[in-house]
């Protein structure tokens, strides 16, 4: 059974993303969006996590990186830059949502 | 009210829009610079993506203020201290901040960086200077 | 409130401000202008114009004393004073021509 885990706090304010980490399982997907997409900057303690997640995809909302000055190559390698009907998608492909808000 | 000049921080340390703690903070700057003060602005935690380049709030329909600290130069706003540390374990850099500038009234209007790069311990050390802090 | 301009209706706030910035046309300040009895020449369109671009730089409307000076730095000394602001505009160059030209009231004026 997939779960999509939908992250949108600081990764550095909040525990939301380590926790979300902490549980996630391969074959599942998290996506970062708001404060979250914080998470996908290269160069972070949060990022080498983010590498170490064998069989999970991760993703982060385009226009939530635009708002907030993210240019594209800043993101962590692999992480895919989805927009927001890719976000629906996400929700109706996998079994449930988990949001670590 | 004393005329003695008080050291006013105003402390930030909120990422830009997913909370207004942010655009709250810019705006009780610009009110408070009205009176005369010794003001200036910590950025430290989250609080340095407020200073983040090349924001573009179009396509999450949200006020883009990032522009609006360019203007803190003409409201004599001139000192804003940003934390090494905080930039570094974000994966950031100065060269991610926007330039900002001020002219200097004193020095024939020379333009001058408005933004001070500092360590947590120099910014510890300018905290201990200060009269009143503003929290955000 | 509302206001009507060219034919149209604009919403404005309890103070007479646009509630929709974006709405705004020459013919809203003129209107605004009217209601005040105060017709717009020249000298008031070169003020309400230099606020219009100080909001699409800025994002915020300037306070008296910061739109003073960038008056000063922009259309000269005998311009950027608030004695020739004030004749301009009598109910403040901050509130009125802010109101006259689509900004919001400014920053710090209570």
């Amino acid at each position: 059974m997939s779960i999509l885990h939908t992250v949108n706090k600081s990764p550095f304010e909040k525990s939301s993303m380590d926790s979300c980490l902490a549980y996630v399982k391969a074959g599942s997907a998290v996506l970062m969006y708001e404060d979250g997409i914080y998470g996908a900057i290269k160069g972070t303690a949060v990022a080498e996590k983010i590498s170490a997640s064998d069989g999970v995809k991760f993703y982060v909302l385009g226009p939530d990186l635009k708002a907030r000055g993210v240019a594209e190559d800043k993101i962590v390698d692999g992480i895919e830059i989805v927009d927001y009907a890719k976000f629906v998608s996400l929700a109706a492909e996998n079994d449930k949502v988990q949001a670590w808000v | 009210m004393s005329e003695q000049i008080k050291k006013f921080m105003y402390v930030n340390r909120r990422a830009p829009y997913g909370t207004i703690y942010a655009w709250e903070s810019l705006e009780v700057v610009l009110i408070g610079a009205a009176f005369d003060q010794d003001v200036s602005l910590a950025f430290m935690d989250d609080g340095v993506y407020q200073l983040v380049k090349g924001q573009d709030t179009a396509e999450v329909e949200m006020k883009n203020f990032s522009p609006t600290y360019q203007a803190l130069g003409d409201y004599d706003v001139t000192k804003l201290y940003v934390e090494k540390e905080s930039l570094e374990e974000r994966g950031l850099t100065l060269e991610d901040l926007m330039p900002l500038t001020y002219e200097d009234e004193d020095d024939d209007w020379a333009e001058k960086d408005s933004i001070k790069l500092v360590s947590r311990a120099e910014l510890a050390d300018i905290m201990d200077e200060q009269d009143v802090f503003f929290s955000f | 409130m509302a206001i009507e301009a060219n034919g149209k209706t604009f919403e404005t706030d309890e103070e007479g401000y646009l509630t929709n910035l974006a709405e705004w046309e020459p013919a809203v300040a003129e209107a605004m202008a009217a209601e005040d009895d105060l017709p717009l020449t020249d000298e008031h369109w070169e003020i309400l114009n230099f606020l219009r671009e100080y909001y699409e730089e800025y994002q915020i409307a300037p306070a008296v004393r910061v739109l003073t000076k960038a008056v000063g730095k922009k259309l000269g000394k005998d311009k950027g004073n608030s004695k020739y602001l004030y004749a301009l505009f009598p109910y403040g160059p901050g509130k009125q021509a802010c109101r006259f030209a689509g900004l919001p009231k400014p920053t710090g004026c209570i």
